[in-house]
């Protein structure tokens, strides 16, 4: 009877039924495109981290593949610095692996918000046709002010030199730290030098301008407005850099030049 | 027939809902930067304005009178899901760009407003009229907006260069306060004073 509790508690169950039903289908129907969209995103920043696409760039399915061809996914073990040939670089998912406790470690207290290292990560190291390393594609995160900021820093050949950096996902202010997108600002990056002359991480977002690349070789401009996203970036840069991120596999990569 | 013209030809000028009702005001500063973020925008909220007044419609008469709201709710989030879901899979730098406020139409007060004052009371055909008429006149302001916003903020239409901007080499000096909401603000503005001039019963009496 229409008004008894019953009645509202049964209409209540099977209109949530219904909703779930076209949900959950709408969800399972087109996960397979989602996913394949995050990839190929996730490949265009990767390429946009090596100045191997432009940011305005319409790319069709066809070219990242193609101008993906010259990057090899290795995965890395963290703590040796060593490829792990054993793990799938195609299947591998390190955001998962990093929030599982089976496979990473908790993070050392760290400036950049990180809470757990996984074991193994996964990087991109561009090649040219010789097989001559000429790059490197790390993956960083860290808090910014509202979110985790989730993005790729690619170095030169020398491994000290910034080739690039770049957020695919973050939940900054848009104006403000969401600036961190913004190709001008990125376009600070590329020349300067991550690393002091002792190898230390060193590049830091500045408050205020930093000045041309000879001029300021380890810094750059602050993001006006976004203090905390700022420090963020240096924060996320430097620990990702470091001993408990890349630290040992870059050791290795020098070692191996 | 002319009732259902009305339905849907209202929301436009004579009872816009964002110009007098001034309803989801917030979505329409935080897309409104470029043309196509707008245009899906507005298609996004005419589907679920067009379904969620269909389905409250059908409805209506066995929709309990104490958990109306919650089940008007359920409906428009459902419907708000499956959009977003859609843009990811076939939208993807778009809903990228339009990020929360897709999931935010649920709480767009144009749908609730159009289930509640409308749906619950009238037959399913006119409450999808009204659903896409007044979906459309969300569009028409976004539009209007967006176009002013992205013309003469970023000198550009549909992400194209119409202006020649003046840091490459150009004429045109964009005009910053267009790419902040406040712009947005001045803009709608605007369009409700000229609405209001037009149609001047429009005008709240004192």
């Amino acid at each position: 009877m229409q008004g008894s509790v019953g009645y509202n508690l049964g209409f209540a169950a099977a209109v949530c039924l219904a909703c779930a039903v076209v949900v959950s289908s709408a969800a399972v129907a087109l996960a397979d495109r989602q996913d394949r969209n995050a990839l190929l995103d996730k490949q265009k920043n990767v390429l946009l981290a090596l100045g191997l696409a432009e940011e305005d760039e319409a790319l069709s399915e066809a070219d990242i593949l193609e101008r993906f061809a010259p990057i090899d996914l290795v995965v890395i073990e963290l703590e040796s610095g060593q490829v792990d040939a054993g793990v799938d670089a195609s299947l591998y998912d390190q955001r998962a692996a990093s929030v599982d406790p089976v496979t990473s470690d908790l993070a050392p207290d760290n400036a950049a918000g990180v809470s757990s290292v996984p074991h193994y990560a996964l990087v991109y190291e561009l090649r040219d046709d010789a097989g001559r390393f000429e790059g490197v594609v790390l993956p960083v995160e860290g808090l910014g002010l509202w979110g985790t900021l989730y993005g790729f820093v690619s170095l030169e050949s020398d491994l000290r030199t910034v080739r690039g950096l770049t957020f695919y996902e973050h939940k900054e202010t848009p104006g403000l730290g969401g600036e961190v997108d913004n190709p001008r600002w990125k376009a600070l990056w590329p020349g300067r030098l991550a690393f002091d002359d002792s190898l230390a991480p060193a590049i830091t977002v500045i408050k205020g301008t930093a000045g041309s690349v000879t001029d300021a070789p380890y810094e750059v401009d602050g993001l006006s407005g976004a203090t905390i996203t700022s420090r963020g970036v240096t924060n996320l840069v430097q620990f990702w850099l470091g001993s408990d991120g890349f630290g040992r596999y870059l050791e290795r990569l020098r070692g191996e030049r | 027939m002319s009732k259902s013209r009305d339905a849907l030809i209202d929301p436009l000028f004579n009872n816009n809902p964002i110009a007098l009702q001034v309803l989801g005001i917030c979505s329409a500063l935080a897309v409104t930067t470029k043309m196509d973020t707008a245009l899906v925008m507005s298609v996004a909220v005419v589907f679920v304005l067009l379904f969620s007044n269909l389905f409250v419609s059908l409805l209506r008469h066995q929709i309990p009178t104490n958990i109306r709201i919650i089940v008007q709710l359920t409906i428009i989030a459902s419907l708000v899901i499956v959009v977003d879901q859609v843009l990811k899979a076939y939208l993807f730098e778009i809903s990228k760009q339009l990020s929360v406020f897709v999931g935010l139409i649920i709480t767009n007060c144009i749908i609730m407003g159009r289930a509640e004052a409308y749906a619950m009371q009238n037959p399913p055909s006119m409450s999808v009229i009204d659903g896409i008429g007044n979906g459309l006149g969300y569009g028409v302001i976004l539009a209007g907006t967006a176009v002013l916003r992205e013309l003469f903020g970023s000198g550009s239409l549909f992400g194209a260069q119409v202006f020649a901007l003046a840091s490459e080499g150009g004429w045109y000096i964009p005009n910053g306060l267009m790419v902040l909401s406040p712009g947005a603000f001045f803009i709608i503005g605007f369009f409700i004073w000229a609405i209001r001039a037009w149609k001047p019963d429009q005008i709240e009496k004192d």
